[in-house]
């Protein structure tokens, strides 16, 4: 058993407990700060893939810009915790057989992927999930997505200045 | 050297826990938390399918990803806090002027 492996098991795991967290805590705020360490686990295990710029990104853009966002929300409507308590409905129940069925099928789907991971070549090594590899796909393949990405953020943006005004 | 497999596993139980806080909780606002953590189970899988063939792709979907989570946050809590002032709750099963 190699330091992969152990790293591996421990952040899956601690990221299943606080993505449970982020559902069964009562107060949002607890949730959020759930959802933050969830987001932290989460870009350990992005690493393990060799995805650094990815789990930078995770890290800058969704625990530190979209989480801010949250909180601040939550502090702005001033939530308290949730009156009614553990409670088990029928939709409870539903929701709770539907994504155990939705487990089972895809574990199921999973099983059948071919597990041969393509080892990369010496070169590829120094390249593979850099910000330049990532930098000259996005700006050559994919520079009319990227655009369209900007273009997207922007519209957000006025978007949510125009939703969340009271009075223009 | 870990297989591919157990990460897509790890995704699938991180997109079914999200589900299912979106079928069951009744907070705007955790529902939104439980999208967010629909599309990290994307993005994983991603990842893990770009390591295994070896190509970059899959890092620049994550990053497209990523950008659109922004966008939707940022719009989905502007439609909470005008929700909130309109109706002074966030619990979405007060909110049903749009049923049938």
């Amino acid at each position: 058993m190699n330091i992969e492996q152990v790293l591996f098991g421990a952040f899956a795991v601690l990221t299943l407990l606080s993505a449970s967290l982020v559902i069964f805590a009562k107060s949002p705020i607890s949730s959020a700060m759930a959802l933050v360490s969830t987001f932290f686990f989460l870009a350990g295990i992005y690493v393990l893939l060799w995805a650094h710029t990815v789990a930078a990104l995770q890290v800058l853009v969704y625990a530190g810009a979209i989480m801010v966002l949250f909180l601040f929300v939550i502090m702005l409507l001033n939530l308290g915790e949730e009156a009614a308590g553990p409670r088990l409905t029928f939709s409870r129940i539903l929701g709770g057989g539907a994504a155990i069925g939705l487990f089972v099928v895809l574990a199921l789907a999973i099983a059948r992927v071919p597990n041969r991971v393509q080892s990369l070549s010496l070169a590829q090594q120094q390249t593979f999930g850099t910000l330049r590899a990532i930098g000259e796909s996005i700006f050559t393949t994919w520079l009319l997505p990227f655009e369209a990405v900007s273009l997207l953020l922007l519209v957000a943006m006025v978007g949510a200045v125009v939703v969340a005004k009271s009075r223009i | 050297m870990v297989p591919i497999s157990y990460y897509l596993f790890l995704a699938a139980a991180l997109f079914c826990l999200g589900m299912f806080g979106v079928l069951v909780r009744r907070n705007a606002l955790v529902v939104f938390m439980c999208v967010e953590l629909m599309l990290n189970a994307a993005n994983l899988t991603f990842l893990a399918f770009a390591r295994m063939r070896g190509d970059t792709i899959g890092h620049v979907s994550a990053f497209f990803v990523i950008a659109v989570a922004a966008a939707e946050a940022s719009i989905g809590l502007a439609i909470v806090i005008a929700v909130f002032r309109s109706r002074g709750s966030v619990n979405i099963e007060d909110i049903k002027t749009m049923k049938h």
